[in-house]
């Protein structure tokens, strides 16, 4: 597996020499998820082939791909959020309390998810942007917070009954034409749930949000360099603060997306998912010293981890530690392919500058 | 007069307190200590009382926390170094610990999970646990140095698989080990009736503090920390020096695995030194220590962690379930970092100057 990283990473170097960072480490995620998953075909069956299990990789990791962004728009910033999956176990254990203890409505619980994410980003996002605390120590109290809040508002785990809610959980989006035939010859339609819908938006939304505006830009200015960003007249600190509210935000819709697909509250839900997102964001191409980052790569690194575990598990290596080895490597495979590329990368950038610097003595 | 000069020494040697760097977790212990005083006098109650051995052994809370403290503030130390060399902390730690205590029970027991006595003496099992733990802190400073990757996310590697590997290491079976010496490690020595991880924690800190009044590690750490292409053109290696800072931190991590399951007799993959990384973090930044690198104070971070032990322990002593410990733990830690950032304490004193103007216009009046 190794050599083909290097490979892909060798030959897409030479054809987009003019590409920037962020481009070339997405397209190498999606080159490799491409790859894994005509590996996965041809390698252990015709499993891989039906739509479904695709669309059922989207139905668990809905939740996540949501966490995965808000990670990526706070990392392009250069900070961190570590409090994403506290929050969703927080934002998950309200919900469900609210809607069986207090018989509340969906729309209700709703609100609430949003309102729990905008308290953390705010609070968050103040400390980090106004009071200039690290963003490790602020978001890491906020996920001891959220943790220990969950098991506060309700210590045990419990399934929610309410009937509007279970009714929205078992809506399936079907999609025609994209079914298959089971073992006894039943046509079985394949679906996506409504989770997968939001976090596809989400997607697109905040791609052509970093894309497109004006602000979304400036992420990558803040996140690339503080000073010359204030120098170009950028509000750095109000800048940050968006960044992280727009992170608690979505840790909120995360969150209740998780809700909407586990059907439950417990307050061991999404246990480091944080990381998780973390790990996604990085193989998608976002770098942690900020300024550099993807949306549409996070999105695919998300798919890559869910792929990977598939995989493990379709391969019979069913042992539980063999997830988090396999993740792992996965893991120093991309970093240390990224490093390489952006070390070939600066040295390429270096010694193309010094001769054009020569020219112009000469001239 | 007499009194205006007064109270400008008094603010001078105030200030000067404050600006010192281990004042944050010293007022921070001292807060606490008075908290748990005015709740309940009898906190600092010292007994001497014996354990299910017959051997004599301190308790009380304060005894608890120095005890329990010990593995943190050996952590700090390690991490200490890290977040100054290399302006990132390691996150791996905990699952870091988990392969060395698995280390430890898998030589001590050999293939048998169950041992009637101990397959290797004590000591091999120690060293070859702390060739292993150095072996995965080289792995992290590697990536580190050599590949130039951000620390938290190097560490995330190790992070995701450490406790994988701890349970691969044996067969994720669960050994337990009863051999009393070394139990003892992990409780008291017979005729000693302090806990022994206390004086773990003491050598560890003599050891580090000989290392750092004999040798360049501080001034060479601080430097690569400060500015790493300056200490280069200085001619030190910053690669080498992030490198065995990273491995020093393997090294602490061996010794604190060692306590852990020293204490228990055997290992749980997924709950052993839980978490613990954030609380090394917490230390390191209570001890006041910027997690950006640079500048760093070991004894501050050491009495950092001790103030976290001792939070949880007030914590515990008011009846907190120990799931919702977390939360409580976050307001303080908010509130400790609100009053020690910059801006704040700039706020802070530009309020005071206010204040005291006035009352000196009122004076002079």
């Amino acid at each position: 597996m190794p050599q083909t990283d290097m490979n892909v990473g060798a030959k897409r170097r030479r054809l987009l020499g003019g590409i920037s960072d962020t481009n070339l480490l997405m397209s190498i995620t999606i080159i490799v998820f491409i790859i894994m998953y005509l590996f996965a075909i041809f390698g252990l069956g015709a499993g891989f082939l039906k739509a479904q299990t695709f669309f059922n990789m989207l139905n668990a990791n809905a939740a996540l791909i949501i966490l995965a962004c808000g990670m990526t728009l706070v990392m392009i910033t250069g900070g961190i959020d570590i409090s994403l999956g506290g929050m969703t176990a927080l934002v998950s254990m309200c919900s469900a309390v609210y809607l069986d203890h207090h018989s509340g409505s969906v729309f209700g619980a709703i609100m609430i998810s949003l309102g729990i994410g905008l308290a953390f980003g705010l609070i968050q996002g103040f400390l980090v942007a106004y009071l200039d605390i690290q963003p490790f120590i602020v978001t890491l109290a906020g996920m001891f917070f959220a943790r220990g809040m969950t098991t506060i508002v309700n210590t045990n785990p419990f399934n929610v009954q309410n009937e509007a809610f279970v009714k929205l959980k078992e809506t399936r989006i079907i999609i025609p034409g994209m079914g298959s035939v089971n073992k006894r010859g039943v046509y079985i339609d394949a679906y996506i749930e409504i989770g997968v819908i939001v976090a596809l938006v989400i997607v697109a939304a905040l791609f052509l949000f970093l894309k497109w505006t004006k602000t979304g830009r400036s992420f990558y200015a803040v996140g690339g360099n503080k000073q010359s960003a204030l120098m170009l007249g950028i509000n750095v600190k109000r800048t940050t603060f968006l960044a992280y509210l727009m992170c608690g935000i979505l840790g909120g819709i995360g969150g209740f997306v998780y809700f909407m697909h586990a059907g439950s509250g417990s307050a061991s839900h999404a246990t480091g998912a944080e990381m998780n997102a973390i790990a996604s964001s990085i193989i998608g191409g976002t770098m942690l010293t900020g300024g550099v980052g993807n949306i549409i790569g996070t999105f695919f690194g998300v798919l890559s981890l869910a792929l990977i575990q598939n995989i493990v598990s379709s391969a019979g290596l069913d042992e539980a530690w063999w997830t988090g080895i396999t993740n792992a490597s996965m893991l120093c495979i991309f970093l240390v392919v990224q490093s390489i590329i952006i070390a070939r990368r600066k040295k390429a950038n270096l010694s193309a500058d010094k001769p054009a610097e020569a020219k112009g003595v000469k001239t | 007069m007499a009194s205006d000069v007064k109270t400008a020494q008094k603010t001078s040697i105030l200030t000067a307190i404050i600006r010192k760097q281990i004042f944050i977790p010293i007022a921070a212990l001292i807060i606490l200590a008075i908290f748990n005083f005015i709740v309940d006098p009898s906190f600092f109650k010292i007994t001497l009382g014996h354990n299910n051995d017959g051997n004599p052994i301190l308790s009380g809370n304060l005894i608890s926390i120095i005890d329990y403290g010990s593995e943190l503030a050996i952590l700090a130390i390690g991490m200490t170094l890290v977040t100054a060399s290399s302006r990132g902390q390691d996150i791996s730690v905990g699952a870091a610990i988990a392969i060395s205590g698995s280390v430890i029970l898998r030589v001590l027991c050999g293939t048998n999970s169950r041992p009637e006595s101990l397959q290797a003496p004590i000591i091999v099992a120690f060293l070859v646990s702390c060739l292993v733990a150095m072996a995965f802190g080289a792995f992290n400073g590697a990536l580190v140095s050599i590949f130039k990757i951000q620390p938290m996310v190097a560490t995330l590697i190790l992070f995701t698989a450490g406790r994988s590997i701890a349970a691969w290491i044996n067969n994720n079976e669960l050994p337990v080990v009863s051999d009393k010496t070394f139990l003892n490690f992990g409780t008291v020595f017979p005729g000693i009736p302090v806990q022994t991880p206390v004086f773990i924690a003491v050598l560890c800190f003599i050891v580090i503090w000989l290392v750092m009044k004999f040798t360049n590690l501080r001034l060479y750490v601080q430097s690569v920390g400060i500015n790493e292409k300056t200490s280069r053109l200085n001619g030190l290696n910053p690669a080498l020096i992030k490198f065995v800072t990273y491995v020093i931190l393997g090294l602490c991590v061996a010794v604190v695995g060692f306590i852990k399951v020293a204490r228990i007799g055997t290992i749980n993959y997924s709950v052993i030194a839980k978490d613990i990384e954030m609380d090394a973090i917490l230390a390191v930044a209570l001890g006041g220590n910027s997690l950006g690198g640079g500048k760093f104070n070991i004894s501050a971070s050491v009495l950092g962690a001790y103030v976290i032990q001792f939070l949880t322990t007030t914590l515990y002593k008011l009846q907190v379930q120990s799931d919702a410990l977390p939360a409580y733990k976050a307001v303080v830690v908010i509130v400790l970092v609100i009053l020690s950032a910059p801006i704040v304490r700039e706020k802070i004193a530009a309020f005071f100057k206010k204040l005291r103007a006035p009352a000196k216009a009122g004076s002079s009046t």
